[in-house]
């Protein structure tokens, strides 16, 4: 038995929906029983990343990590490994391509490639103990800044360092620093930027859930550096576990000195409160999230002024994502050389991708930029689920685009993505496969985003409606041939014309699957074919009466009650009344219901 | 002052520093459209009907709220500006009542005359349409939601000229609405019916109930008066058809006050009309105020006050007049007070 072990049980809010949470009490239940308090200790971790086979839980330093983990598993856990260091291997995870159970963590595909910066303590350490993140040189950087740097000194590090905002346009964060730090005022703002509305994107609250000391740390530095005493974590209600672990964070960096007067015996008094935002897309663009802050409607304004010369209530203010915050105190910590040896030559450091939809391994993956797409959906990823073909993938979310399977050597990096018609956006990767109909997916994102849209601008407001409503007709099969031309000029005009970012990035998703997908939209426009088989207007499903065994499972399972046949006579669908769900297909042992 | 020289259209011009793209445009007599700009409001850059093209800049900027810079090129009308203006129009159009031709704004109204300009029939994005509630439970307002653009403009009035802010955007998307909080009428919110939100609009969303089916702009003379109603001085324009005063319209030059006004001046002047208004001298006779002569009446108010003054003395006497009143009305009462009767005992309903 080795001595002095951990138990990382996932706590984030992906394990705590699939069952986490009892697991830890079962496991503390189950080491006590054992008599293992003294060398065994739980943690509680944020999201270790691997969202899709949770709840997970990594044992240390054995380093093995358990899937799927339920409660009538702990106990085996217990007597095998901890105590007998003996794995469990049905709960061990299968190599993709081997098939065999990998017992060191490490050896994971989906880990291996990773490499984590920004993610190094989230599913490592407890969150709401700012022991664990000291005792991981948490707040090392801060008091190197207050004792050895000058501000400037910090700033052009972080110039140095390459690092770009990692809430979608990519701005150089020194640069960005500067202008604020140059603005005279007698008073400065900065602000974490966690509204994180990107549907399909989780990072931002991962990093916060998991490991937000690392985030005030970074907002401490900036402060330092741009001469700001007050700060802003804007996060959105909907993550009630990150605005729980952040303001235990704060308090606790407070009790410790970090946060408030006279930080660290330096003389720098910085002071940090978290405020809830109401969950509107559009108030994670930065005027419309100051707007918000000051209890107005959060509707973008005009810039300039940009935030730097007049931000929250018309002060200087700096904001940035969450990420590029928590990049800050390892730039400091290493250096600016050292963090630039990873990425592209424009684009450094890592990046921190949530990978969903049709790929085997779901999750939270970092890496350096410049990875390719097929390194990270088919090695980090797993490929597709259930051997399907892949078809695209979207990137950036509603603002992104869907790229094809052609372009998936691209390296991801800011430029190379916005030059194929996505974006790095926040981070979102949702993996489609053949099964996948694009067109619906381009009204899906048009959907979100018109919803979304504040309606201070006509294209925007108007625009996307239109778009949505022509892409609409399109998958009912009433599109005609001239609406990809009106829908190709209208995205053009929304993109040129808009006030913030929401409304130039809309259209994204539909220029990139006219460009890449166009003849889907063909094939339903001209044919009245959805070759996907998802819009179901232009779906028929019948029964074949040679190959109709007439067992009545179809009609059985039918939730229309629309198909109709006895014992002697075959089964037949009433077309009037299917409202083509697909059921009878999936329920016909004998493949006699056909979809064309 | 810094000047700038710029191109517009092939045209070089210097402007001063400071001037946005819009103003440095209309100082040259080059017309750009717009809605939701007002020079007596910040501006929002909301409508983007006032997009241009700029070399070196990125999308389509719009003119409002760009500022000039040395040596800037411009160009105001070339193909891709005009497309996208007509692209914007059509989807305003496209959610649009379109029942102009009993609409109050018919004549006079921005949206109506930039789609005969672009060729706009709101046919292109044809679908939807909003439906909902008239406001008109007041007597002077009437609210039409579903003629709002939503360019903001009374928002900024109700705001910035009033200082209420009874107004503002609800809801997101295509069900952005503008309105007061809640969306209940206007006469249940803290509304002034001060109308500045009226005289902005630019469409007919936003009217003036008594106008209502009174006449059409072309039929209405304008006439700048003073208001009589208090001692101000804001001006605006008398609408005028077949010699009877229909309503009241901002001057948006008048010196004093621009287009505000308050509910007196804008919408009081019906009682120009009204049956209890007093046409003749009335003179109390046995208890009763019975009409009189004007000849009658002076000389019984000169013989009193020279009863009471030689009773009593001068300062026995004292006058009041009112902001109702002309500035030359209440110069001449002073002036009678002091020079005529002999005390200084000169008061006026505005003085606080
Ligand atoms: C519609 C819209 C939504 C946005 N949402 C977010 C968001 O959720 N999180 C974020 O960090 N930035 C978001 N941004 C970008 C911010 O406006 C801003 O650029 C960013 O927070 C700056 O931080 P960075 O320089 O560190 O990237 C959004 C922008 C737009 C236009
Ligand atoms: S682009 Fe859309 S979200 Fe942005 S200001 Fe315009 S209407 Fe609002
Ligand atoms: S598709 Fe659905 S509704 Fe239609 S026949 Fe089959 S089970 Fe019934
Ligand atoms: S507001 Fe203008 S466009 Fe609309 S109905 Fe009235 S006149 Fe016509
Ligand atoms: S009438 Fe005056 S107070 Fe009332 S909403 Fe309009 S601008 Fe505001
Ligand atoms: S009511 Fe008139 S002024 Fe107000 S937003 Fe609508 S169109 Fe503009």
């Amino acid at each position: 038995m080795a001595e002095n072990q951990k138990i990382l049980v996932c706590a984030g809010t992906g394990c705590a929906s699939s069952g986490a949470l009892p697991i830890i009490d079962i496991l503390k239940e189950e080491i006590k029983r054992q008599g293992l308090e003294e060398t065994v200790t739980i943690v509680g971790t944020g999201c270790q990343g691997f969202c899709e086979k949770g709840p997970t839980i990594v044992i240390e330093p054995q380093h093995v990590l358990y899937t799927r983990v339920q409660g009538e598993d702990i106990a085996e856990i217990v007597a095998s490994d901890v105590m007998k260091g003996e794995r469990v291997e049905r709960l061990l995870l299968l190599d993709t391509e081997t098939q065999k159970p990998v017992t060191k963590m490490s050896d994971i595909r989906f880990f291996a490639k990773q490499h984590r910066i920004v993610l190094k303590n989230c599913g490592v350490i407890d969150p709401q103990r700012i022991q664990d993140y000291t005792a991981r040189d948490g707040y090392k950087a801060l008091e190197k800044v207050l004792k050895e740097m000058k501000p400037n000194e910090v700033i052009e590090e972080v110039k140095k360092s390459g690092l770009r905002g990692r809430g979608g346009a990519g701005f150089p964060t020194g640069l960005k620093w500067s202008f604020c730090q140059q603005t005279p005022s007698d008073k400065k703002y900065i602000i974490c930027n966690a509204d994180e509305g990107d549907p399909g994107a989780f990072m931002d609250r991962s990093v916060l859930e998991g490991d937000p000391h690392s985030v005030i740390e970074g907002m401490l530095i900036g402060a330092f550096a741009m001469g700001v005493d007050e700060g802003y974590v804007y996060c959105r209600a909907e993550y009630p576990l990150a605005i729980k672990h952040l303001s235990i964070a704060i308090k606790q960096a407070e009790e410790a000195g970090f946060l408030g007067d006279n930080i660290l015996n330096s003389g720098f008094n910085f002071r940090l409160k978290v405020f809830a935002g109401a969950g509107a897309f559009v108030c994670g663009e930065e005027t419309a999230l100051m707007a918000s802050i000051e209890g107005k409607r959060g509707m973008p304004r005009v810039r300039p002024p940009f935030p730097a010369v007049s931000g929250l209530w018309g002060k200087p203010t700096n904001i940035n994502n969450v990420e590029t915050w928590s990049n800050i105190p390892h730039i400091i910590r290493h250096g600016a050389e050292w963090y630039a040896q990873f990425g592209t030559e424009k684009s450094k450091g890592t990046k921190i991708f949530a990978l969903t939809g049709k790929v085997n391994n779901t999750g939270l993956v970092e890496v350096p930029m410049g990875t390719t797409l097929r390194e990270i959906i088919f090695d980090i990823g797993g490929g597709i689920q259930n051997g399907k073909a892949f078809k695209a993938v979207q990137i950036g979310g509603p603002s992104g685009g869907c790229l094809p399977e052609n372009m998936l050597d691209l390296s991801v990096d800011y430029e190379t993505l916005t030059n194929a018609g996505a974006m790095v956006g926040s981070g979102g990767l949702v993996i489609m496969d053949e099964t996948t109909c694009m067109v619906d997916i381009a009204r899906f994102f048009v959907n979100f985003s018109q919803k979304e849209s504040c309606g201070k601008c006509t294209p925007c407001r108007e625009g996307n409606k239109r778009m949505y409503d022509i892409l609409d007709k399109i998958t009912k099969g009433e599109g005609k041939i001239e609406d990809l031309d009106t829908l190709e000029n209208l995205a053009l005009t929304i993109k040129e014309t808009s006030l913030c970012g929401l409304g130039q990035n809309a259209p994204n998703p539909v220029l990139a699957t006219l460009k890449y997908f166009r003849h889907e939209f063909e094939a339903h426009i001209l044919e009245h074919k959805c070759p996907a088989h998802v819009c179901s207007a232009l779906l028929s499903y019948a029964i074949d009466a040679d190959k109709c065994k007439k067992c009545g499972l179809c009609a059985k399972n039918c939730p229309a009650n629309c198909i109709k046949g006895d014992k002697n006579t075959p089964y037949v669908i009433n077309q009037d009344e299917c409202i083509k769900c697909g059921t009878c297909l999936d329920k016909c042992k004998f493949g006699a219901v056909t979809r064309s | 002052m810094e000047w700038f020289t710029i191109t517009i259209d092939g045209r070089e011009v210097s402007v001063p520093k400071g001037t946005t793209v819009l103003e440095a445009c209309r100082m040259n007599n080059i017309p750009i459209p717009t809605l939701c700009h007002d020079p007596e409001l910040t501006p929002s850059g909301a409508c983007r009907l006032c997009v241009v093209q700029i070399e070196g800049m990125r999308n389509l900027p719009p003119s409002c709220v760009t500022q000039v810079a040395q040596g800037m090129k411009i160009e105001t009308q070339n193909p891709k500006v005009r497309a996208a203006r007509k692209t914007i129009l059509e989807l305003l159009v496209a959610n649009h009542p379109l029942d102009c031709m009993t609409c109050e704004k018919m004549g006079n109204c921005s949206l109506a005359e930039y789609a005969y300009e672009y060729g706009v029939k709101g046919d292109v994005f044809a679908g939807e349409k909003r439906d909902l509630p008239v406001d008109d439970a007041n007597p002077f307002i009437i609210r039409d939601p579903n003629k709002c653009i939503l360019c903001g403009k009374c928002i900024k009035a109700c705001t910035e000229i009033q200082g209420k802010s009874r107004l503002d955007f609800s809801f997101r998307g295509f069900n952005t609405q503008v309105g007061p909080a809640y969306n209940i009428p206007l006469n249940e919110s803290d509304c002034d019916f001060c109308g500045s939100c009226v005289s902005v609009c630019p469409v007919g969303a936003l009217t003036e109930k008594q106008m209502a089916g009174k006449g059409r702009p072309w039929e209405v003379t304008k006439v700048q008066t003073t208001c009589p109603f208090c001692g101000v001085g804001c001006n605006f324009d008398l609408n005028v058809k077949d010699g009877k005063v229909i309503g009241v319209t901002s001057n948006p030059q008048a010196p004093v006050n621009g287009k505000a006004l308050c509910v007196k001046g804008r919408f009081g002047m019906d009682m120009i009309y009204s049956s209890r208004r007093i046409t003749t001298p009335l003179i109390r006779k046995d208890g009763v105020l019975v009409p009189a002569e004007w000849d009658e009446a002076l000389d019984l108010v000169a013989s009193k006050f020279r009863e009471i003054k030689d009773a009593y003395g001068a300062n026995a006497l004292a006058s009041l007049s009112s902001a109702h009143c002309t500035n030359e009305e209440n110069y001449l009462m002073q002036k009678f007070m002091r020079a005529v009767i002999g005390t200084n005992n000169v008061d006026h309903c505005a003085r606080t």
